[in-house]
């Protein structure tokens, strides 16, 4: 029977890093000339992100979200849009590759400065059934980041 | 089974474990599994029943004019008899086999449904529903122009008779509604809901029997419907099995719902005929395993007595109601116990409830966390989703404890960022 959360696994999920980005999550509004906007849920348990972006140029000037959903994907959400602001695109995919990575298992170098506080969500690989959960905001940001491709194409 | 039947008997529920039944539960003595109301655990004696067909019975129905095949047939035809007499069918050929309830009210969209509906009338559910038994409707109705009426509820969770009434008027061709509600645990009343559509209207009634064929006595030639649809896989038997029983009248009407194999009479170049009740239905070879599977399950249920079935999950779900109740916090949904069927619904604080159920995971306790395929209802109650516990004849006392030391533990884990 896979049951692989022991208690050090739970406390190494809802650090309390985690919980505070849940109760006092940053970067929640809405931005009032988005460059693009995008509406994504996870249709399996109806959580909902909303993800404004701005740029300046090739960076990410200002990003807002709204929406609800469980500890994993608003704490996700908040520190995702705390990092991205005054990030270039090409710092974007990179950020992005490793977060995905961090999320399927990998662990992230002692060095690792990267991601950030989002390395608190590392736990989350323990728990296949909440990658989802922590991934929400990020496929939001890739719908974004294409929208404003096509935009600009 | 109506509610005073169901006060009378939940005095004298079993407590005895029935989990040396359950080869998963005796493999996982740490699991306390509480999401019934998503999918039952198998008995050793289903698993057996598979095995045993396809180790002794295995061909295709209908088919061969060899013994063996007649032997499968012959398997199919007494599975079907045996579930039919189960569920209060005396015509057993008009029990239907589907993949499970969501087939079985497909098929009623797709074939009475497509064939009589128009822009004049009008299609009921009630947001009680599971999108099982709402999307189909709608679909039904936005294709052919009907109008389509969403039923409201009372605060507590219950379809509002008051409503209901104000939305049946001649226009009315089909009311919808489930049983019991899979998302709160609410014991429609049925008699009052049929009484009420016949008195108004000529409409269908079709009911979603998912939550009440498992847990209490069903006799459906005596509900007064046209439609009741079931699925297996949550009365103890396999997945990909359950059915949907009709009134002879209605079924033998129907135009069929999918073609192929078996469900022919004759067919020529430019024309074809259809096969007699319940094989019009059935297109393609028959999950005749499964069906066989199911009617063990079907000899299960009835050695325990669906009476006694009843009454243990309500005395579980009474002894949970009253523990959850005293944790600060956390509220619960749905109308009083003495109305539901053995289904907590429930939410903790500002602690969502996936959170909740990956906690509770660590606790070896499997509930079930999110909108529980009933969106409408939860937009409703103005929740994105509750925590459900739903018990079942294998579920003990044992069971409430590990969900409530899991509940306390997801509290402080939680209570640390309050502040």
């Amino acid at each position: 029977m896979p049951r692989p959360e022991t208690s050090a696994e739970l406390s190494a999920l809802y650090q309390e890093m985690i919980l505070d980005h849940y109760r006092r999550p940053r970067n929640k509004g809405t931005l009032e000339n988005p460059d693009a906007s995008v509406e994504m849920n996870n249709p399996l348990c109806g959580d909902e992100i909303g993800l404004q972006v701005a740029f300046d140029g090739d960076q990410i000037s200002d990003v807002k979200f709204s929406g609800r959903g469980c500890s994993i994907s608003l704490a996700s959400a908040s520190m995702m849009t705390q990092l991205l602001k005054g990030k270039t695109r090409v710092e974007i995919d990179s950020i992005r590759k490793r977060f995905r990575e961090l999320m399927l298992g990998g662990e992230p170098p002692a060095d690792e400065q990267e991601l950030g506080s989002l390395r608190a969500l590392s736990g989350v690989a323990r728990f296949p059934a909440r990658v989802k959960c922590a991934l929400l905001a990020w496929n939001a940001l890739e719908s974004a980041l294409a929208a404003k491709a096509v935009n600009e194409g | 089974m109506n509610r005073a039947d169901l006060n009378r008997t939940g005095e004298h529920a079993g407590t005895e474990s029935r989990r040396a039944d359950f080869p998963l539960l005796v493999a996982n003595p740490g699991l306390h599994y509480l999401d019934s109301a998503a999918t039952s655990q198998k008995p050793k004696i289903v698993l057996d029943a598979l095995r045993g067909f396809y180790e002794s019975a295995n061909a295709n129905p209908h088919r061969g004019a060899y013994s063996l095949s007649v032997r499968a047939t012959e398997c199919y035809h007494q599975a079907r008899v045996r579930i039919a007499q189960f569920l209060g069918v005396r015509d057993s050929d008009c029990l239907i086999f589907t993949r499970g309830t969501t087939e079985g009210l497909n098929l009623v969209a797709g074939s009475w449904g497509f064939a009589n509906i128009t822009n004049e009338d009008e299609i009921v559910v009630t947001a009680l529903d599971h999108h099982a038994n709402f999307v189909p409707w709608q679909v039904l109705a936005m294709r052919k122009g009907a109008k389509f009426r969403v039923c409201e509820l009372t605060p507590d969770g219950r379809i509002d008779l008051d409503f209901l009434s104000g939305l049946l008027n001649a226009r009315t061709k089909i009311v919808a509604f489930n049983h019991v509600s899979n998302a709160l645990g609410t014991i429609n009343p049925i008699d009052e809901i049929v009484r009420l559509v016949r008195e108004k209207t000529d409409a269908i009634l079709v009911c979603d029997g998912a939550q009440s064929a498992p847990h209490f006595p069903v006799s459906f030639d005596s509900l007064g419907i046209d439609f009741y649809a079931f699925s297996g896989h949550k009365m103890l038997g396999p997945m990909g099995i359950g059915g949907l029983i009709g009134t002879r009248a209605m079924l033998e009407e129907m135009p069929p719902y999918q073609t192929g194999g078996d469900m022919i009479e004759l067919v020529h170049d430019d024309r074809t005929t259809w096969n007699v009740l319940p094989h019009k239905f059935e297109a393609g070879t028959p999950n005749a395993a499964n069906a066989v599977g199911l009617a063990a399950a079907v000899d299960y249920l009835e050695s325990i007595g669906m009476d006694e079935v009843i009454a243990h999950e309500r005395s579980l779900m009474a002894l949970a109601q009253e523990r959850l109740a005293a944790i600060d916090g956390l509220r619960i949904y749905g109308p009083p116990p003495a109305q539901r069927s053995g289904v907590v619904s429930f939410t903790l604080a500002d602690v969502h409830p996936h959170d909740l159920a990956t906690i509770l995971d660590g606790e070896g306790v499997c509930i079930r966390a999110g909108h529980h395929c009933a969106q409408p209802l939860m937009r409703r109650l103005d929740v994105p989703a509750t925590a459900r516990a739903s018990f079942y004849v294998y579920n003990d006392e044992s069971d409430i404890d590990a969900l409530i030391t899991g509940i306390i533990k997801a509290r402080e884990i939680f209570t640390y960022a309050e502040a």
